[in-house]
């Protein structure tokens, strides 16, 4: 299938501002869902609030645009009552860990059968540019106009320490490895999470100075490196790419069908 | 006939209608005095392969409900109070987005963590206004089991009808206090099953295009039609718009498709009407303390007569309008400081006839607390 055919061309041009990395994420997921050869019939895209969320318009899957946070409540929701369908999440960092945060966790541990794709801008995009879980300390944003005091989540230890049984990080600059990363989540049996920094250059990118996507995107080239690679020896400061955590667990939906085979067996 | 009748708890009797109306899935979060509906279905729904999941908090439970109705199953969950305010976003995304499912708040004292294991009627108005926005609400509300069973089978019913989140709201002593219940065989009591779109694969479905009956048909998520589903005012395709004109028409629709038909959706009970001088006006446990006093009065010659509400919102107004057109005085009784007497007080004429009898101190109203009153508010002192 031509990738356009998983787009809903009619909805184009998307809202994202000129450079902004979500398209590019976009572009990831659906070389992702082709590369597999999958069925749109078959997908359901769940997304919450904010600039982020806003991909699932632009998906001819089946698509439901939630609340703030919560898609994964709703994902759980959908993968539960019909776990043949593919189920993918794409949220912000803001909607994922800071209001989502609770929903996030609880989705790892269940470890069900749902890929959550965090998009880390480190910002609030469409509220205007407040910081995230996810800015940093000592960053600027228009809710820390002096500059940020919160400490920030390692995404992937967070996710991992949860219970997610495949955990990845990529970013827009690595786009090839953005497919191919997103494309083993959504094989991947059991909760899956890719962190996929993104660049707001808007927001994140002016407040603090980092230049237009282009040189955004750089930055993400120069500041990470593979998964156990020298370099992070040499320069702790680095930032891993690639996959983390990659295991077979029992995943949710399968037990709760042997609890259903238990009750039935006993009626 | 036999092997139907149960003796059970009221938190038992809206299971067992949840379940006579095809209840596929529950997600919920455990809390008093709710948590009966969550442990009886957590052993029941696997077994007729239904699936109950414990969420981390009420707001993912309604979520989670939400979206497995989108997925084409019938879901339920069920909490009290705080759980209930912490649902108000996902009630709204329901309202909003016109999808079918079910929430039973059994009710307890508040504000805040209030009054967990006593008997309180604090969430009418919230059932009501709990979420921002214009929109209409059905909610039904029972005082024995019996009821019980016949309401949450209707908000099954109703939800499919009007694809509308339907609220159940029983009181703490209807859903601990243990009484008969008669189960229906199948087939006794119709079920609304869903309007599933007739139009095929390939051909253009709008999820949000009413058709001539005023009907929404639904296509599952995971069919063939693809669309999108969202909390922001949409087009009839599902798609975000800020269009003046849909944003006005989705709002009336969201309104008027529950109180054009209030009249279809409205339940309620008359007992010794027809003549009565003095009409009460109640629901839940309250409605049964109201009845043993009509009762015996009625014996004493005294013109009692009594309105038992089963649907608190859309607020039945004609029915209460009708009820106390005759009336020297009309007495609602409550347990709260006055929810449904506002609403009493908008349906009548002679509005300085209506009296409130009420408690709000977690304590059952007594036969006697409403003897005393009605000797002051007939002017016979006390
Ligand atoms: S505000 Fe930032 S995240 Fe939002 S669309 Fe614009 S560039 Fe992208």
């Amino acid at each position: 299938m031509a990738i356009k055919d998983y787009i809903r061309e009619r909805f184009l041009p998307h809202i994202w501002c000129p450079g902004c990395g979500h398209g590019i994420v976009l572009n990831g997921l659906l070389h992702a869902v082709d590369s597999l050869g999958m069925k749109k019939n078959d997908m359901v895209m769940v997304s919450g609030i904010g600039c982020s969320s806003r991909i699932s318009g632009y998906v001819d899957f089946h698509t439901l645009h939630t609340l703030h946070g919560r898609a994964l409540a709703f994902a759980t929701g959908i993968k539960l009552c019909r776990p043949e369908l593919n189920v993918i999440v794409p949220m912000g960092d803001g909607d994922a860990l800071a209001i989502g945060g609770n929903h996030f966790i609880h989705a790892a541990r269940r470890n069900i059968n749902i890929t959550a794709l965090v998009m880390n801008n480190r910002i609030y995009g469409m509220t205007g540019g407040q910081y995230s879980p996810l800015t940093g300390p000592g960053r600027l944003a228009t809710t820390a106009p002096l500059g940020t005091v919160d400490q920030m989540f390692d995404v992937p230890a967070l996710a991992a320490a949860a219970g997610a049984t495949f955990v990845a990080r990529t970013t827009t600059f690595h786009v090839k490895e953005l497919a191919k990363i997103i494309a083993k989540a959504i094989t991947h049996k059991g909760f899956s999470v890719v962190e996929i920094l993104s660049q707001c250059p808007t927001y994140y990118g002016r407040k603090n100075k980092e230049g237009d996507a282009v040189a955004m995107m750089l930055r993400y080239k120069e500041a990470t490196t593979p998964v156990g690679s020298k370099a992070k020896q040499e320069n702790p400061q680095l930032l891993e790419r690639g996959v983390f955590v990659d295991r077979q667990a029992p995943e949710y939906c399968e037990e709760y069908d042997k609890t259903i085979q238990r009750a039935q067996a006993r009626a | 006939m036999s092997s139907n009748v149960r003796f059970v708890q009221g938190n038992e009797a809206c299971v067992e209608g949840a379940l006579y109306a095809g209840l596929d899935f529950f997600a919920g979060y455990p809390i008093t005095p709710s948590t009966e509906i969550a442990e009886l279905l957590a052993g029941k729904l696997p077994k007729r392969g239904g699936k109950f999941i414990q969420m981390e908090d009420e707001i993912a439970s309604l979520c989670a409900i939400i979206a497995a109705s989108q997925a084409g199953k019938k879901g339920m969950t069920a909490t009290s109070g705080p759980g209930f305010s912490l649902m108000q976003e996902a009630l709204g995304y329901a309202v909003m987005a016109e999808i079918p499912c079910v929430i039973t708040s059994v009710m307890r004292g508040g504000p805040s963590t209030g009054v967990p294991t006593h008997v309180s009627q604090s969430d009418v108005n919230q059932a009501r206004w709990g979420t921002h926005g214009d929109h209409s609400i059905i909610c039904l509300t029972a005082s024995n089991h019996q009821d019980v069973f016949a309401m949450t089978v209707e908000a099954f019913n109703m939800s499919e009808t009007y694809r509308t989140p339907v609220i159940l709201l029983f009181d703490e002593i209807v859903g601990h206090m243990r009484e008969k219940l008669r189960l229906p065989e199948p087939g006794e009591v119709p079920l609304v099953e869903r309007l599933r779109t007739s139009v095929k694969e390939g051909v253009n479905y709008h999820p949000y295009l009413p058709r001539e009956d005023g009907r929404l048909p639904m296509s599952d998520f995971g069919g063939v039609h693809r669309y999108n589903v969202t909390g922001l005012f949409h087009d009839m395709w599902g798609f975000p718009t800020d269009n003046p004109k849909i944003v006005r028409e989705l709002t009336r629709h969201l309104t008027d498709k529950i109180e054009t038909n209030a009249e279809a959706i409205c339940r309620y009970k008359s007992f010794f009407l027809e003549d009565a001088k003095h009409v009460f006006i109640s629901y839940g446990s309250a409605a049964r303390t109201v009845r043993q006093v009509v009762e015996e009065r009625r014996l004493m010659g005294e013109k009692y007569g009594m309105l038992e509400l089963q649907t608190l919102w859309p607020f039945p107004y004609a029915a209460v309008r009708e009820a106390c057109a005759q009336a020297d005085s009309i007495v609602v009784v409550e347990m709260n400081l006055g929810q449904v007497v506002d609403q009493v007080k908008l349906a009548v004429d002679n509005k300085d006839r209506v009296f409130l009898i009420n408690r709000f101190d977690s304590v059952f109203i007594k036969p006697e607390n409403i003897i005393d009153l009605m000797r002051l508010i007939q002017g016979k002192g006390v």
